[in-house]
């Protein structure tokens, strides 16, 4: 009895600390959206190790900054499609592991090409019961189209998640659906899991000797 | 020269488009085997001379200039994306590009400053390819063409017409028109050097993640950033999951397109999205 009670009292306490932690208007997606861009491309351009080429720093960044604001599993869930149901908890826990690690490194690279760009924000057009919103940023560069970057977002009892990225209509899970959905048919999900883990290897080498 | 090169594209599409065509596999990709073929072949010809011309490039060419180049080529783009805007039946768009021509064209000193996108006219991005799409063709199989890349039946048609039509062909002396062209490829390529890397680090299977990319991209293009929501007869079972959040498809379209309304210049969705739902 008493046990119950302190684990109520200690959820009490979980939900009015996140409630404090969040204040109103960082609520909003699209607001949380351009605090967190801006933020993160203030920190890269202040960092000298990340713009000398610090691949590792800046990943240190997108993990600390970036990264509790998206929904792995719910990505790896609609990558892999019809083929998530056949996965094991096991299996399903190891592929959102590597798939986060492969995106994140991705995502890093992306942000290293990125330089002087204008950023626009939309303000974001949706009734205050929307439970899953698109907030679209785009990036201004001379010369070109704009590009769109959508961020599909869903409120979760953590706040508003990602679950997939936009860049010029194409979508990141989407993209990976048929990759994963091949994977799975010719080496089956242990061996997706493998490849994708050899894969993120191979990529971690380089970023580690330019530490 | 000109017509000799389209004719080549035409002999070419209607070759592969022979093609017998594979058991299993992907139904938009007949002709996969061959595509592959074809990717290495651009792959490795990209490695050994598009690559390091185009790294040489950016090394040696301080950026502004670059932008200039990029903003030259661009502005005589604009020409045809206008006519590509009016044929897709949105004139307020095609005269929009080339009123940007015209500014930047003066204003921008030969169009190497894009004077008129700080003046809020948007840069678009059509091409003959989008026009066809937009008139209701489909995508037909996907393509790998030799030097060119990703496209697809109709896309391949429409750039041998974006060939056929493109200004820089009436360039003359040939020399200088050659060298414009190479300039501008150098160019195009040296913006893609990022995007390279990216491919390389994200895909597990690049040609599949690519040509996946392209048609994503090309549908989003034909619908100016708005398609109309896939079908989804034969994803159905393999959305497994989500399929709650999916239950009220009508809703989001709806609450999307007043996002897409007020978020952009209005648009003619009417027509393509009948389309979609015939298909």
């Amino acid at each position: 009895m008493k046990k119950i009670a302190s684990t109520l009292l200690l959820g009490c306490l979980f939900v009015v600390g996140t409630a404090n932690a969040q204040s109103p208007q960082e609520g909003a997606p699209d607001v949380l959206v351009k605090n967190v861009t801006l933020e993160v491309v203030e920190l890269i351009a202040k960092d000298k190790e990340i713009q000398s080429g610090n691949r590792a720093k800046l990943i240190e960044l997108i993990e600390a900054r970036v990264l509790p604001h998206f929904n792995f599993s719910a990505m790896t869930a609609l990558a892999m499609g019809q083929s998530w149901n056949k996965a094991s908890p096991e299996q399903k826990k190891r592929l959102t592991e590597e798939f986060r690690t492969l995106l994140v490194r991705t995502y890093a690279s992306a942000l290293a090409a990125y330089s002087d760009q204008r950023l626009e924000f939309r303000p974001l057009r949706a009734k205050p019961t929307d439970t899953d919103v698109t907030v679209n940023v785009r990036v201004i560069q001379s010369g070109a189209q704009p590009v769109p970057i959508d961020y599909n977002m869903e409120k979760t009892s953590s706040g508003w998640k990602v679950y997939d990225v936009m860049v010029g209509g194409v979508s990141l899970v989407a993209n990976y659906r048929t990759e994963f959905n091949n994977a799975v048919r010719e080496v089956g999900i242990d061996g997706l899991i493998k490849s994708l883990q050899t894969k993120n290897r191979s990529l971690a080498a380089p970023a580690a000797e330019k530490k | 020269m000109r017509g000799a090169r389209s004719t080549l594209i035409a002999l070419g599409l209607a070759a592969l488009a022979g093609c017998a065509t594979t058991g299993e596999g992907d139904p938009r990709d007949p002709l996969e085997p061959l595509n592959r073929v074809v990717y290495r072949f651009n792959e490795g010809l990209d490695e050994a001379v598009a690559t390091p011309v185009a790294t040489a490039y950016r090394d040696v060419v301080p950026g502004p200039l670059r932008t200039y180049v990029r903003n030259f080529f661009g502005n005589i783009a604009d020409l045809l994306i206008g006519a590509n805007n009016i044929l897709q039946g949105k004139p307020d768009d095609g005269l929009q590009d080339w009123v940007r021509f015209l500014f930047n064209s003066f204003f921008g000193v030969f169009g190497i400053n894009d004077v008129a996108s700080d003046m809020g006219f948007e840069k678009h991005n059509e091409d003959f390819g989008q026009t066809l799409g937009r008139w209701g063709l489909g995508d037909g199989p996907y393509l790998v063409l030799p030097l060119l890349g990703p496209s697809s039946l109709r896309d391949g048609a429409g750039t041998a017409l974006d060939f056929y039509f493109d200004p820089l062909g009436d360039v003359r002396p040939v020399r200088l028109r050659n060298s414009a062209v190479a300039l501008r490829l150098t160019g195009t390529r040296a913006d893609l050097l990022d995007a390279g890397r990216l491919l390389e680090e994200a895909a597990l299977d690049k040609y599949v993640f690519l040509r996946d990319a392209y048609l994503q991209r090309r549908r989003s293009l034909v619908y100016d950033g708005r398609p109309p929501r896939e079908p989804r007869e034969d994803e159905k079972q393999d959305r497994p999951q989500r399929e709650e959040n999916e239950a009220a498809p009508a809703e989001k379209q709806g609450a999307a397109a007043a996002v897409n309304v007020v978020a952009g210049s209005s648009v003619n969705t009417s027509g393509p999205s009948e389309n979609e739902k015939n298909r």
